[in-house]
């Protein structure tokens, strides 16, 4: 019978499936690292994904590495988390979308004895062993000890925020100020602006700024969209002498250091990340207390450096 | 349940063969149903987590809001219409859950209700649009789509609404009826919306002149069928189920998450489709439509479970719905 031919070809499927298995997915033998991140496809989360493979390899640990389309994606994140945990691995990390909406599986995870270790934010939750994450205060500090130094201690300066709700907004916004306030009575900072990440909003924001500050001499933002946002506003209000700095890496920024339209940028360090993720994980299996924070690093990048040997590992294009 | 006997009711005139069509029909959900429990049986003997009662209900309760919502485009899809307004317009009603519970401090009795009842508004100007408008389903829910997803961000200022202060609200979905049972009432909720769905379609009126619009849209008007009270209907009916998923997601996630649902839409026609019911209108039913669901979470949690790389996973679901897709077509080809 005809109709039985798509079943056939199910069939056939499932056979290719059981045929890869082994290639793929992870050797049983070995401490298993469930890694639920929040995202999948972003080369800062592949970045992610790389350093935490490479790590598990040198140790002798099997990762899986799994995360949503996109940020919103709250509930296909829920799924997975919850389908980690069903494998039963020896450690969970979590880079949780929504704390609260992670509470009950969190408690899952710690009734069936998975220690969980967060990364790249916070969870709100007592369950989470440690938090690898970037310190982005210090970071954005070093952003701003950046800018000062490159404008001579003087002059207005402009910040581009990606958010003004999230952990990582507030604290790149208030290291990057807090620095400011300190250390350079000499220049002037506006108020804070928000453009949600997005490159044209934050350009249209830039453009507006520049209108109604026209004497500005410095730009700080505060992620790669910000960036490449404040990049193109900058670009089209014609403004050339204006000194930008940004934050983490990408191609369009890259490229902007290269040809010096953004004087240089502070990156975070995914690899270290995924790297010290592995690390506290297998910590964590093995019993070991953990401070509660662990910091994976960022580093400062310019025309000079950006394509050196030593950074091609936390600039991801 | 009800509905199994659903498919093909009303088919094309070169159609109606009687005993033979019928027994087709039985032999597609067949079909859909070995399927899924080829590739579960597959997992089972590929993992030993799979089978399991934790992941048996973990698997059941990742498929309630695409199941939700495929059960209620069925209808639309049936009709010979589309409905891409489902995902976002699910995130627009839960955030009118949260305004109403939460910003106004409504009770959970008006609250869920009105939530549901609003899905069902923006059905109604999906039908209106359709209908009196003209414009093709695919538009008209197209903007729809936009327009939801857009209230959405503006009503919740585009920051997510918690409903940690709405007491009861979170049981909605992951509470369990019987206590200490686990399982959760949001999967029950799906199955009584399911026989719901079901019997509108297979038992009523309103269903056979669904199937029959679908079909054959020009006789049904002759035949002296307001055909465009049938499709205002069924758009109305897409709507509310679509409410009810906004409901079960805000209560899963104890939060109204305004920027999310873009993409839902696709699944559930995906779910749809996989079911068995035809794109073109006039076949299908809700059982099926279940069991694509179930297929599609089943290798969702199953591929995961096996830890298949992520991106490997993609490929395999969309190979699955094209086998479900030439299936569909292989039995339209005998027909013609």
């Amino acid at each position: 019978m005809r109709g039985i031919r798509p079943l056939a070809v199910l069939g056939a499927l499932a056979v290719a499936l059981t045929g890869c298995g082994p290639g793929w997915g992870h050797d049983p033998d070995l401490p298993h690292i469930a890694i639920v991140s929040k995202g999948f496809q972003h080369q800062f989360w592949q970045a992610v994904k790389r350093g935490a493979e490479e790590e598990a390899e040198r140790r002798g640990a099997g990762v899986t590495f799994m995360g949503p389309p996109t940020e919103q994606d709250v509930e296909a994140q829920l799924n997975m988390l919850t389908n980690a945990i069903a494998r039963q691995p020896d450690a969970i990390g979590l880079a949780a979308l929504d704390s609260r909406a992670t509470e009950p599986l969190l408690r899952q995870a710690e009734e069936a004895g998975i220690p969980v270790i967060a990364f790249d934010s916070g969870v709100d939750s007592e369950i989470p062993r440690t938090t690898v994450a970037t310190d982005n205060r210090a970071a954005a500090a070093l952003a701003a000890e950046h800018l000062a130094g490159l404008l001579g201690g003087t002059g207005t300066v402009g910040l581009v925020v990606h958010d003004q709700t999230s952990g990582s907004g507030v604290d790149r916004r208030d290291g990057f100020l807090d620095w400011m306030r300190a250390n350079a009575p000499g220049i002037t900072v506006l108020d804070p602006q928000y453009g949600g990440g997005d490159q044209l909003v934050s350009a249209d924001i830039t453009k507006a700024v520049l209108a109604a500050n026209p004497d500005l001499d410095g730009l700080y933002a505060s992620n790669e969209g910000s960036a490449v946002g404040v990049l193109r506003g900058v670009a089209e209000s014609g403004h050339e002498d204006l000194v930008v700095v940004g934050f983490d890496s990408g191609r369009a920024q890259l490229d902007a250091v290269r040809d010096g339209t953004l004087a240089g940028a502070v990156t975070q360090d995914p690899i270290d990340m995924g790297r010290r993720l592995v690390l506290a994980g297998l910590a964590a299996m093995d019993g070991e207390e953990l401070p509660a924070t662990v910091d994976t690093g960022f580093h400062w990048y310019d025309a000079r450096t950006v394509d050196d040997p030593a950074l091609a590992g936390v600039l991801y294009q | 349940m009800t509905a199994t006997d659903t498919t093909d009711t009303v088919d094309h005139p070169a159609r109606r063969g009687g005993l033979a069509g019928a027994a087709r029909a039985r032999l597609q959900q067949l079909l859909a149903l070995a399927s899924l429990l080829v590739i579960g049986a597959f997992f089972s003997v590929a993992s030993p987590f799979f089978l399991t009662y934790g992941n048996f209900t973990a698997i059941l309760f990742s498929t309630v809001v695409i199941g939700t919502l495929a059960v209620g485009t069925t209808l639309v899809i049936v009709s010979g219409g589309i409905d891409l307004s489902l995902g976002t317009g699910m995130a627009l009603c839960a955030v009118v859950a949260g305004v109403l519970m939460v910003d106004l401090g409504l009770p959970l009795a008006v609250g869920v209700p009105a939530a549901i009842l609003f899905g069902g508004l923006i059905g109604l100007v999906n039908g209106l649009n359709v209908t009196l408008l003209g414009i093709p389903p695919f538009i008209a829910t197209l903007a729809m789509m936009l327009v939801a997803g857009g209230l959405a961000l503006v009503l919740s200022n585009s920051a997510p609404i918690y409903f940690t202060d709405v007491p009861g609200y979170l049981d909605i979905s992951t509470g369990n009826l019987v206590p200490g049972v686990d399982f959760p009432n949001a999967v029950l909720i799906l199955l009584v919306a399911a026989v719901v769905a079901g019997l509108v379609l297979s038992r009523t009126v309103l269903g056979r002149h669904t199937y029959s619009v679908g079909s054959n849209e020009a006789a049904t008007a002759l035949s002296g069928v307001d055909v465009r009270r049938v499709k205002i209907a069924v758009y109305v009916l897409a709507g509310l189920f679509t409410g009810l998923a906004g409901i079960l997601i805000s209560a899963r996630l104890g939060s109204a998450q305004p920027a999310t649902g873009m993409g839902y839409e696709l699944q559930a026609i995906a779910a749809v489709v996989i079911g068995g019911t035809s794109l073109s209108g006039g076949r299908g039913s809700v059982v099926g439509t279940l069991i694509g669901a179930l297929i599609i979470s089943v290798l969702n949690n199953g591929l995961q479970i096996m830890s298949i790389p992520q991106e490997w996973q993609n490929v395999i679901l969309g190979c699955v719905i094209l086998v479900a897709v030439y299936a569909d077509m292989l039995r339209r080809r005998r027909r013609g």
